[in-house]
Formats: structure tokens, sequence, C-alpha cells
């Protein structure tokens, strides 16, 4: 189901180029709007469609499971925190989500590792990740567990 | 002159239709909004139209709003309205002082140098240094391709007026050839309308129009409608890990400008 692009409403700003981790969208040298090099090697990620201000990249299903009449289309809205999604069946059924992208304002979670200090030569050695968390370590201790750890088990997604 | 200017009026005239109808741009227009109105959920009423027909005027068009980049909606500002500023003080002096017997008000060339330096610097600015294959892909600014038919002109057109009036004003030489080289540059800019992106200021308002109804009437082209400003949405149990946040999160990946490679 390789991306697309509706050339009206692309305005050649190049963050689908940016965000493509096949490296397949470019932007055409004639008409300066973006468009997939190469189809086929398209593996729907959605990231470009995602990340298009003007909503101008689609994705075409193949006939044979996404049939004539169906959409899928998404919003991601950075301002909200928000992604929306649409899916509409070939019977008109309806399907609406929205889902938060984040829960913190964008850029403000970002670890500073040049503030933290270097990892030392036993922590090199080590067989632990660097940060890996205190709490999975099952040598230290004895059995961790959620209340040990003060931690709480919430109900739905966590992010 | 003012014959020319008519013809000039006549050839965007009849450019514009030619593309309208080679196109069938204003076929699909009305034939998508039919199609919406039988799609939409709810229906627009004259007032609302009315509504978005303001805001399309005062957003979009005025304030040039569908642009995300900064610096491509200054540029576009300075070139739209620089161009119209241009545009009717040239008409005025065309037709209300075409004679010595006529004198100008000191204020029209002064507004219509304003107008035409106003273009000069936001069709440049765009032209070496905002536009996608310059300032992401790492293209030559000197590449020249038909798409750029339009900008060129219209930058050769003011610049070459521009540099024509510096030299009759001084009286120096070359002003003839200047001129002869402003009405060729002038006459490519509104004869080329069926080649060119001249139609963009009449068929970019109707298609930002089309959008608003298609919001307006929730169909959206498909695209969800969902938002988390809806009071019924934010006790939605997806939301409730937001419930705490601001509204304006800032930008995600828009904080930085796309810079492809």
């Amino acid at each position: 189901m390789p991306t697309f692009v509706y050339m009206t409403r692309c305005d050649g700003c190049g963050h689908c180029v940016d965000i493509c981790p096949s490296d397949i969208m470019h932007i055409d040298k004639t008409y300066r709007r973006a468009y997939n090099i190469e189809p086929n090697m398209c593996w729907e990620c959605y990231s470009c469609v995602k990340a298009c201000p003007q909503n101008a990249i689609d994705v075409r299903g193949y006939a044979d499971f996404a049939p004539l009449g169906h959409s899928v289309r998404v919003q991601r809205d950075e301002q909200k925190g928000t992604i929306a999604w649409k899916i509409k069946f070939r019977n008109g059924t309806e399907k609406n989500f929205l889902s938060p992208i984040t829960t913190k304002p964008w850029g403000t979670a970002i670890p500073k590792l040049a503030e933290v200090a270097g990892p030392t030569q036993e922590m090199r050695d080590s067989e632990l990740l660097y940060s890996e968390p205190k709490f999975i370590r099952m040598d230290d201790g004895g059995l961790h567990t959620l209340k040990s750890n003060r931690l709480k088990m919430k109900k739905g997604v966590a992010y | 002159m003012q014959g020319y200017v008519a013809i000039m009026v006549l050839l965007v005239v009849a450019g514009t239709l030619f593309d309208v109808i080679h196109k069938g741009s204003a076929r699909y227009f009305f034939d998508n909004w039919r199609k919406s109105k039988t799609k939409g959920a709810k229906e627009v009423g004259g007032g609302e139209l009315v509504s978005i027909a303001v805001q399309t005027a005062v957003v979009d068009v005025l304030a040039s709003g569908e642009f995300c980049n900064a610096r491509r909606r200054l540029a576009h500002l300075l070139t739209m309205y620089g161009f119209i500023i241009y545009l009717v003080t040239t008409v005025m002096m065309v037709f209300c002082y075409p004679t010595a017997a006529t004198p100008t008000p000191e204020l029209v060339p002064q507004l219509w140098w304003l107008g035409g330096l106003m273009v000069c610097l936001g069709g440049y600015w765009f032209w070496f240094f905002i536009r996608v294959d310059v300032a992401a892909e790492g293209g030559s600014p000197f590449r020249v391709m038909r798409a750029d038919l339009f900008i060129l002109s219209l930058l050769a057109s003011v610049t070459l007026g521009l540099i024509w009036a510096f030299l009759q004003a001084k009286g120096g030489a070359g002003a003839r050839v200047l001129f002869g080289l402003y009405i060729v540059a002038t006459t490519v800019l509104f004869g080329a309308v069926p080649w060119s992106k001249f139609a963009h200021m009449f068929f970019k308002p109707a298609a930002a129009f089309e959008k608003r109804i298609t919001k307006a009437d929730g169909t959206a082209e498909n695209l969800p409608t969902l938002s988390r400003d809806d009071p019924e949405q934010q006790k939605r149990h997806s939301m409730e890990l937001l419930r705490d946040a601001p509204m304006d999160m800032g930008l995600g990946i828009k904080r930085e400008a796309p810079r492809h490679y």
C-alpha cells in the first residue's frame, strides 16, 4: 500500500523527505512537489502521512484487501499532542480514534546527556546497559515488585 | 500604453478561462462541492457559508494562512502586496495621469516604487534562499524550469521596470532598450497564464474555500475531525493521560526546518 501525494495540496515543504525511513520521498525537480520515487519499496510506515502539515499524502490500498470506497486517514496534531484516525469501511461504517502522542510539551523530556557524568570503568565492564533501571537488577536485594519500587499498575495504555 | 494595459487584462482573462476549461478545474470544483454536499454529515447554511468565505478571504487570501513556513509566508506576503500596489499604481498612472497636462500626485509613483521593491525583496528572497530545491535539496539557484515561468517573468518585469524608471528619471542612456525589455517581460508575465502559475491567485482561494467547507460539513476529505478541544473528547479514556497537559504542547518535528540531506 504505497504512499502517494496529492499534488495540489503539497507545497513542497520537505518534511516527508526528511522523515521517510526508506528515503523514497523526494522533491520533484520540475514541479517542486513531493512524490514517492519507488512505491514498491514503501513499507507503509505512515511517517510521511503523519508528518505532512498539509495532509497531502495518502496511502493507496491494494484492491484485494482494501476495496474501493475504503479510507484510512490520519491527522497528527502536534500542538494538541494527539493523533486521530478515521477509518471508513466500504459499507459506510466509520471508526474514529483519538490518542495522545506525548504527555509533556515537545522537547521538555529530552535527556541532557551532556550534563550526565561519564561511565566509570566499573560501569563499562558491567554487563548492564547505560541507565538500566535499578528495579530489573535481580542480583540486588530481594525480589523486586511494583510495590517495592513504588510503582503503580495503570489501566489502559501507559506512555 | 492604455491599449497595451487593456490587451494585458484581456490576455489574463482569456488565459485564465482557457486554463479553467483546459484543466476542467471549475467542473472538478463544482462536482466535488456537489458530492461533499450529499456525503456531508450536516448542511452548511447561508450564514455559515458567508462566515467561511470571510475566513477564507481574511486568513487564507489576505494573510497567506496556508503557508506553514514563516519565511515562505513573509516572502509571499511581500510579493503579493508589492504586486498589488505596483499593479494598481501602474494602472492609475496610465489611465488617470496619462499626459504631462495631468501631473501625477507625488504619492502614486512613490507607492509604485515601494510596490516594485517589495516584489523584488520577496521574490529574490524566495528565488535565492527559500525555494525547496535550493534551501533543502542543495540545487543551484540558476537552474531554471518551466514551472518558474511565473516567478521569473514577474521578477524580470518588475526589475526591468524599476531600472527603466530609474534611468529615465536620471536621463541615462539605454532607457529605451530597458523599456523594450520591460514590455517583453510584462507581455510574457500576463500572456503566459495558461503555462505559468499566474492563475494560482484565482484557484488557490477557491481550493482554500472548499477545504473549509468540507471541514464545516463534516466530510473533511475523509480526514479525522476529532479534536482535543472538544469537551466530549476530553472525557475519552484515551485522553486520560492528557488531562493536566496544556492545550498547546508546542511543535514536535516541525520545530526544525526540513533539511533533506
